[in-house]
């Protein structure tokens, strides 16, 4: 690790080193510092994005949030740890098929309790099915927490360096890693919401599941490739996020998949662009509380810039105010 | 006169309830192959329940609905598509955040041939060219008629044999109205489709049908040839405004 991040997990960047490092005067150091900032925010807040897509995807196919995403980024990252035995470390070969095997996995893990947990309240109370959801989560962090008495430490999957941009910004190999597997993973996900037969038959599940029935479409297995789908970019997320917190425990995605939930509210939730907006703004916004001297309070006062942005904007950043013409 | 067509629909004895309330009290229909037929009734009569009933969208308490010699009474929605049944929905339903193109595409959703697909979507632009004008369109911004014609198209192109349609000329211009029941004629003719028609507007209805059903409060309370009862004049007064 190369010390962007501490091992609180809270973002401390290393402006001072480049403040030694670098001679220029001293509002260059105050844009440097922003830009510094910028970029961590960012590589926090794609993880974020990462989360806050499953949550948004499958509140937009089934009207409800699923408490137990968080979990299954928690398990993308224990996989993610399992499999890292198979491969050489510090290998970009041995990384990406770690995070495809782990992105795999988790895919089956939310399809599997799509099809045991939530397929057989279809069409019971939202309340029921939200606290089966709350039930699977507490079953996932509890048996991992049976085997496991604490933290492990996460392998360092990837080759690791850091590249000092010019004004003396930082951007670790991580960062960068975190940047381009999220925005491939954010083109993938696009192309198939809107490009694919299947991404269609999403978009028209979410619109109107008694239509989409009448057109032909099985809805449960538009509903399970959802969950797949989401979980598998959870489970990404996870591994970019042990890569940077390299101690991993069985509670370590609770507070992340608040924060992803709390993205996907702010993006307009079951809005996908939305999601990815509101994870990133998140992630930027945490950074900078974070970095200023006001860094105890970090989550009191992001929560309550959003709950602010959410006064004005109620259906969220990228929500539609429109109600649906009948 | 005797007719050797078969009955492509037969509806025995069909039961439905919502919780307390008995919507469906046996009901049994029979619908010959290649005719249009239509079910007319009040508000509540239990039309739009009948249709559902034959899509598998409410289950049925009892009886049988049989579709080409197959009960089909326990299918899932989508597998009675793939049987050859489709179903326009009352309210149109079309999907508003899809384009016009993608909401045809839906409506083949199980057809794999894309030849077929590209047949099925001409047959429907020359029916309705005002859709063609559209495709990128998004469907939530098409007027209340355009959308009928998409949501009568989207169904059309799963390639069905029998066709249902709810109340297609509901909120309706009426000259627009004349236009679809046209159209729906022609699909009858041309493509050899049977069809289940709902209507308010019992006259139209029994202009374009060969057999009709009148629906009151869950039970058939009269079925004849549409000629007959156009000209009866209890349906006369109860439905076709004296
Ligand atoms: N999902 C439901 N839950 C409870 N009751 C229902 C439901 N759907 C229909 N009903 C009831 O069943 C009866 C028949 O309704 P249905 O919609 O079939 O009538 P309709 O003939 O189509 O009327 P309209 O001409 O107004 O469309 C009504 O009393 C209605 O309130
Ligand atoms: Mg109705």
């Amino acid at each position: 690790m190369d010390g962007i991040y501490d091992s609180q997990g809270g973002i401390r960047s290393n402006f001072h080193i480049i403040l030694f490092s670098s001679n220029s005067p001293a509002n260059l150091c105050r844009v440097t510092e922003f830009f510094q900032q910028i970029i961590n925010g960012l590589s926090l807040g794609a993880i974020y994005a990462l989360i806050a897509l499953g949550y948004t995807m499958v509140y937009g196919v089934l009207r409800f949030i699923n408490f137990a995403h968080s979990d299954i980024f928690m398990v993308g990252a224990f996989s993610g740890y399992f499999f890292s035995r198979f491969f050489p470390s510090e290998s970009i070969f041995g990384g990406i098929s770690v995070v495809f095997l782990s992105m795999l996995v988790c895919a089956f893990l939310g399809m599997l309790i799509e099809r045991v947990a939530y397929r057989p309240l279809r069409g019971s109370s939202k309340l029921n099915v939200l606290i089966t959801a709350i039930g699977v989560s507490m079953f996932l962090e509890y048996s991992f927490q049976v085997k496991l008495t604490k933290p492990l430490s996460f392998p360092v999957l990837f080759p690791t360096m850091s590249f000092t941009l010019p004004g003396g910004i930082i951007l670790s190999s991580t960062q960068v890693l975190v940047f381009v597997m999220t925005l491939l993973l954010l083109i993938a996900l696009q192309y198939i919401v809107l490009y694919t037969k299947m991404g269609t038959a999403m978009r028209a599940v979410s619109f109107n599941p008694m239509a989409a029935s009448l057109v032909g479409i099985n809805n449960d297995a538009v509903i399970s490739f959802t969950f797949g789908l989401g979980s598998a970019l959870a489970a990404a997320g996870g591994i970019l996020y042990s890569l940077n917190y390299p101690s991993i425990e069985p509670l370590m995605g609770v507070l992340p998949g608040l924060k992803a939930f709390v993205a996907a509210v702010l993006g307009g939730i079951g809005n996908i662009p939305g999601a990815a907006l509101g994870g990133l703004l998140l992630g930027v916004i945490e950074t900078f509380v974070n970095g200023s001297r006001y860094s105890t309070y970090t989550d009191a006062i992001a929560f309550t810039l959003l709950i602010i942005i959410l006064i004005f904007r109620p259906s969220g950043l990228l929500g539609k105010v429109t109600v649906e013409k009948v | 006169m005797f007719e050797s067509r078969q009955n492509i629909l037969e509806l025995h004895d069909v039961v439905v309830n919502f919780g307390v309330i008995n919507a469906l009290k046996s009901i049994s229909l029979h619908i010959k192959t290649g005719d249009i037929v239509t079910l007319i009734g009040a508000n509540g009569a239990g039309k739009t329940t009948t249709l559902r009933a034959i899509s598998g969208l409410v289950p049925i308490k009892s009886g049988r609905i049989i579709y080409q010699g197959d009960d089909i009474s326990l299918l899932k929605p989508h597998q009675i598509v793939r049987n050859g049944i489709a179903h326009v929905p009352e309210g149109r339903m079309v999907f508003a955040n899809l384009s016009v193109l993608e909401n045809l595409q839906m409506g083949a959703y199980l057809q794999q041939d894309k030849k077929v697909i590209k047949s099925q979507m001409d047959y429907v632009y020359s029916i309705f060219p005002r859709l063609k004008e559209r495709i990128k369109q998004t469907a939530g911004t098409l007027s209340g008629g355009e959308q009928q014609m998409l949501a009568i198209g989207r169904a059309l192109m799963s390639c069905p044999k029998f066709l249902m349609l709810d109340e297609p000329s509901l909120g309706i211009a009426p000259l627009l109205v004349k236009n679809i029941f046209e159209k729906i004629v022609e699909i009858n003719r041309q493509q050899g489709l049977t069809i289940l028609l709902v209507e308010q507007n019992a006259n139209l209805a029994l202009d374009i049908s060969t057999y009709g059903y009148v629906l009151e409060s869950g039970k058939i309370i009269v079925q004849d040839n549409s000629q007959v009862l156009k000209t009866n004049p209890e349906i006369r007064k109860a439905y076709l405004g004296g």
